[in-house]
């Protein structure tokens, strides 16, 4: 038997239904853009604050901690210069400067970097922002050429309060 | 004079460039989308430091500290003052001891306000150590400078 397509049956073309696609791909995207939410990246330091009954024997070949000294003005400002190992810096950059020059720039195992340590003295009125650059400075600097941390000091704690300090 | 009737035709408008575009943005979305619950607390503002690690991994027992302008923290949904705190960490330590770790594994995480005293920080680390606590990350926006 002989089935003869009309010329009207050829030219129909099928039409996909699109509504319904839009639809959902439309709920979908409202979906995504109410709940997208701008984070700004946040990182950690690490600070080394050893139980006082932790401390056993003392290590012999470990450096005393080099100390740094921020005070703060009666607004809880930082008041320059800031002091470490008896050295006045009026910038924090200078204090990371001055750390390379003493950390020499090696890194591996043994080296002075690995075994340096900071203890942090501080006001108790002084802005907390002001310890967490003294910290960025004293832990290391960004390599302008390759925008990589470079660590300098990986220990860092800080020094029991003093008294109406 | 005789009018033929034309015959009427749907316009159609080309919808694909408009599909396309959105299924863009759709796995522009998805792809950026964060499910994670966020730690964050309204009206804390982190300093920015440009050093700051941003965590390798989720951390095995963290306990998130919030600690606002005026040094109150935030422990659990639960804004208290330094005395009030002692209460939470006891019932954080005896959490751990039930799942047969020590405070030693926990890690307390400190968000605080860039402009709360240092002194209160400190303080709140000092309350941390009473009840056994030693290991402590403070928390910081990253800046890109």
């Amino acid at each position: 038997m002989k089935f003869r397509h009309t010329a009207s049956q050829l030219d129909e073309k099928i039409e996909l239904q699109m509504t319904p696609m839009i639809d959902i791909v439309f709920q979908l995207l409202v979906f995504f853009i109410m709940t997208f939410k701008i984070v700004a990246q946040e990182g950690d330091f690490n600070i080394r604050m050893p139980l006082a009954s932790a401390g056993g024997v003392p290590d012999e070949t470990q450096l005393p901690p080099m100390k740094l000294y921020l005070t703060a003005d009666s607004q809880g400002e930082l008041q320059w210069p800031i002091v470490l190992n008896e050295q006045s810096f009026d910038s924090f950059p200078a204090l990371t400067q001055y750390l390379i020059g003493l950390l020499g720039t090696e890194s591996g195992p043994g080296s002075a970097r690995e075994s340096a340590e900071v203890e942090l003295h501080f006001d108790a009125n002084l802005r907390y922002e002001y310890v967490v650059k003294a910290i960025d400075a004293v832990s290391g600097q960004l390599d302008p050429q390759t925008g990589r941390i470079v660590e300098l000091v990986p220990k860092i704690r800080f020094a029991p309060q003093t008294a109406g300090g | 004079m005789r009018i033929r009737r034309k015959e009427t035709k749907i316009q159609e408008g080309d919808l694909t460039p408009m599909i396309d575009m959105t299924f863009q943005l759709i796995a522009f979305f998805m792809v950026l989308i964060n499910f994670t619950q966020t730690e964050q607390l309204e009206g804390i503002y982190l300093p920015t430091a440009a050093l700051a690690k941003p965590p390798e991994g989720p951390m095995e027992t963290p306990i998130t500290l919030h600690v606002d302008r005026q040094g109150l923290v935030t422990i659990g949904g639960q804004q208290v003052d330094l005395n009030g705190l002692v209460p939470h960490l006891i019932n954080e330590v005896n959490v751990l001891v039930i799942r047969k770790k020590s405070p030693s594994d926990a890690t307390i995480i400190i968000r605080a306000d860039r402009r709360v005293p240092a002194g209160k920080v400190q303080d709140v680390i000092r309350v941390c150590q009473e009840n056994r606590f030693d290991r402590f990350v403070l928390r910081v926006l990253q800046s890109t400078d």
